[in-house]
């Protein structure tokens, strides 16, 4: 059979195929309904936090920074609670990581503030001395890309029903109601910072990358 | 040509392919060394400006040395190998001349734009497909042109049974198709919006624990379809034809190779051990890993006892040398890759520095020394000249074979040190270090792990310079060469 094969390069091709694909088959499909109901009381991200997502993510955060509590107790010691599928189902894409040079964020909503944050992302020595985690000052001064967190939140409502605009839920509304909620909120956690340049661009009605991925960090409890 | 004489191949695309090897290497590896730097000396994030920092540059690290140096290395191999085991010229063939160069031409300034995208911190945050939804499209173009150059030259073959490396490009091409497409499925938020934001960003069509069990699913088996069936495509060409053997057993490739096809897609899950996914995914992924030692090390014995009776090649000869050590590390990886999927002891290893310890040992040693061993092979019968320096083999080979041994001695103990750290408790119970006591530990790793990447990369500069060497300016053949390849001492 294998002599025929090696001489039928279609039929190889056919046979190297269900084989590999016959994997896949068993061991993904399944669980695709399985994982996907949410935890009660999980909302859609707003706006804001989505903005913050999107920096977290077009910044490769994940190649420092897991968010999967394990279950052990060294872990939820360190860390809180161990982490539940269902915490993850607005996540796209699910950002794990896969090496822990700095710690876990899975919750450190739980634990950092806005103004730790600030104080970390401008001089991370200055809140960790020991730390290595690069400085980003240029997030304190780049405007957020708030209109393309609104499409990706509008585009997760279309096609995957993400709950946006549900009883209880978060409320995504026009894009102009949709700027307008992300600068308001934008102002709250302003007033807990103190650097100049980014209250006075939130005054302007500007949201520095800094208040964006700020307000993701504190959503993650 | 339907008479006895030799075939006369033709390299125009192979040797397109060797020069982006060498020029993707020197980037990839180069952005290694700076990146292992920054952990030890975190100043070095600092100097491009937002461009220099670990998070963006680790990416391009990563892809450019996948995507870049061993693809293309992979490709050079192909276009060389293909059309003599196939016994067809690409030359007797105008469209597939034409695919060809439109394949290579596609992918490198493809490869181009993807790293420039990922310097401007376009990213999509899935490991290994890092890429926005554009350039998926282009690399899966790319990927669609070496498919109908493929099986175009296996259409008009003279030799009608498939050589065993044809089977496991034949399979690469498959593979790596079938992942790719279904992992990065994203919809680009611009279009679906009504046109509202950034064209590039795109949502995955898969959340959050779906979204990890494809991606790794994807990431585990791109390590599969682009770090080992490939190479081994390769050596099974490369070491019979240098060492003038006859490959040791038909039967143990033909076990290796059906093997290696259905017992390596199962394995993705055991990246998610102790994660969100369901416990017997994770069991499958341990048990599974466990099962891959047999094809994998089916095959590295293959090629060792292909050497039976000829071992003293091993002194005589720096190719054969880089070979036989490629499928020893091949074998040293193929074990401990199970090893950490050994769901207690991937409790310690995950999250930690042996992964990456674990990665290196692979495609320095394997895919790194099998790739060099290739195109110095390639080298005299595509250029018509000698090898420029024996010497130059030798001296690069024990550079990088020390950098390696530095890379995943250090990254073991680094690996372990941290991962036992973590859950050390004191008398009481409690957490005996803060998370930064066990970074500031790893300092004196990360030195040696620089210092290993030096070294290595330092063997990489030599080989660039000897090939160059080789290609310009070294003596010329009268006819091609039989098995060793000439080199001048």
């Amino acid at each position: 059979m294998f002599h025929w094969l090696e001489k039928n390069p279609f039929f190889f091709a056919v046979g190297v195929f269900v084989v590999i694909a016959f994997a896949g088959l068993i061991e993904i499909l399944p669980n695709f309904a399985e994982a996907s109901r949410p935890v009660v009381n999980l909302k859609p991200y707003t706006v804001l936090e989505m903005a913050g997502k999107n920096i977290y993510k077009n910044e490769n955060c994940i190649t420092c920074h897991s968010q999967l509590i394990r279950p052990f107790k060294s872990e939820t010691d360190r860390y809180g609670q161990v982490s539940l599928s269902g915490e993850y189902v607005y996540d796209r894409p699910f950002l794990w990581g896969s090496r822990r040079i700095g710690p876990d964020l899975h919750r450190v909503g739980n634990y950092r503030s806005t103004d730790w944050h600030e104080n970390h992302m401008l001089d991370p020595k200055s809140v960790v001395p020991q730390s290595i985690m690069p400085a980003y000052p240029y997030m304190f001064t780049k405007t957020t890309d708030i209109d393309t967190a609104y499409a990706e939140a509008l585009t997760v409502k279309k096609v995957f029903a993400t709950p946006y605009d549900a009883p209880n839920g978060t409320k995504l509304g026009t894009l102009d109601e949709g700027r307008a909620a992300a600068l308001e909120e934008a102002k709250a956690i302003a007033a807990d910072m103190k650097n100049k340049d980014v209250k006075d661009a939130v005054a302007r009605g500007e949201i520095p990358q800094i208040v964006a991925l700020i307000a993701y960090l504190n959503r993650l409890k | 040509m339907q008479s006895n004489a030799a075939l006369e191949y033709d390299y125009t695309v192979a040797k397109l392919f060797t020069y982006t090897t060498i020029l993707f290497g020197i980037l990839g590896m180069t952005v290694g060394v700076l990146i292992a730097a920054q952990l030890a000396f975190p100043e070095l994030n600092y100097l491009i400006g937002e461009y220099g920092t670990f998070s963006r540059l680790r990416p391009i690290h990563t892809d450019t040395v996948i995507f870049g140096f061993m693809l293309s290395g992979i490709w050079a191999s192909y276009y060389y190998l293909s059309q003599r085991v196939l016994k067809v010229s690409m030359a007797e063939s105008k469209f597939l001349m034409f695919i060809g160069k439109l394949h290579f031409w596609l992918y490198f300034v493809g490869a181009l734009v993807a790293v420039i995208s990922l310097l401007l911190g376009i990213s999509s945050s899935k490991e290994y497909a890092e890429f926005e939804w554009p350039i998926d499209i282009v690399i899966v173009l790319v990927w669609v042109l070496w498919g109908v150059s493929m099986f175009g030259l296996i259409g008009i073959r003279r030799e009608k049974s498939l050589y065993i490396s044809m089977w496991y490009f034949v399979a690469t091409f498959l593979g790596v198709a079938m992942l790719y497409l279904f992992n990065n499925m994203a919809i680009p938020t611009y279009f679906a919006s009504g046109g509202i934001g950034s064209i590039m960003n795109s949502v995955s069509m898969y959340s959050g624990t779906n979204d990890a069990l494809v991606q790794w699913w994807y990431g585990h088996n791109a390590v599969a379809f682009v770090f080992t069936v490939p190479i081994i495509a390769m050596i099974y060409y490369f070491l019979p034809k240098e060492s003038g053997q006859a490959i040791y057993s038909y039967k143990l490739s033909l076990l290796s190779f059906w093997g290696l096809m259905f017992v390596y897609l199962w394995a993705g899950s055991h990246h998610l051990i102790y994660s969100t996914v369901p416990d017997w995914m994770q069991t499958m992924g341990s048990i599974f890993s466990i099962i891959l030692i047999l094809p994998s090390w089916g095959s590295a014995i293959n090629m060792l006892l292909t050497m039976k009776g000829e071992w003293n090649q091993l002194t005589e000869n720096p190719i054969i040398k880089l070979l036989v050590l490629a499928s020893t590390f091949y074998m040293l990886s193929t074990i401990e890759g199970p090893i950490q999927s050994i769901k207690s002891v991937n409790a310690i290893a995950h999250f930690t520095d042996w992964i990456p310890g674990h990665v290196h040992d692979g495609v320095l040693g394997w895919v790194g020394f099998m790739t060099f061993a290739g195109l110095l092979h390639m080298a005299p019968r595509m250029f018509k000249r000698e090898i420029y320096s024996k010497k130059l083999i030798e001296l690069q080979f024990w550079l990088q074979t020390t950098g390696i041994v530095l890379y995943f001695t250090s990254m073991w103990i680094a690996g372990i040190t941290q991962g036992m750290m973590w859950r050390a408790v004191d008398e009481y119970g409690n957490l005996m270090y803060s998370f930064i006591d066990t970074v500031a530990a790893l300092h004196p790793y990360w030195v040696i792990r620089t210092l290993a990447g030096v070294l290595f990369l330092s063997g990489v500069f030599i080989f660039a310079y000897n090939m160059i060497k080789t290609i310009t300016s070294s003596k010329e053949l009268a006819q091609e060469p039989k098995n060793q390849s000439p080199m001048a001492a």
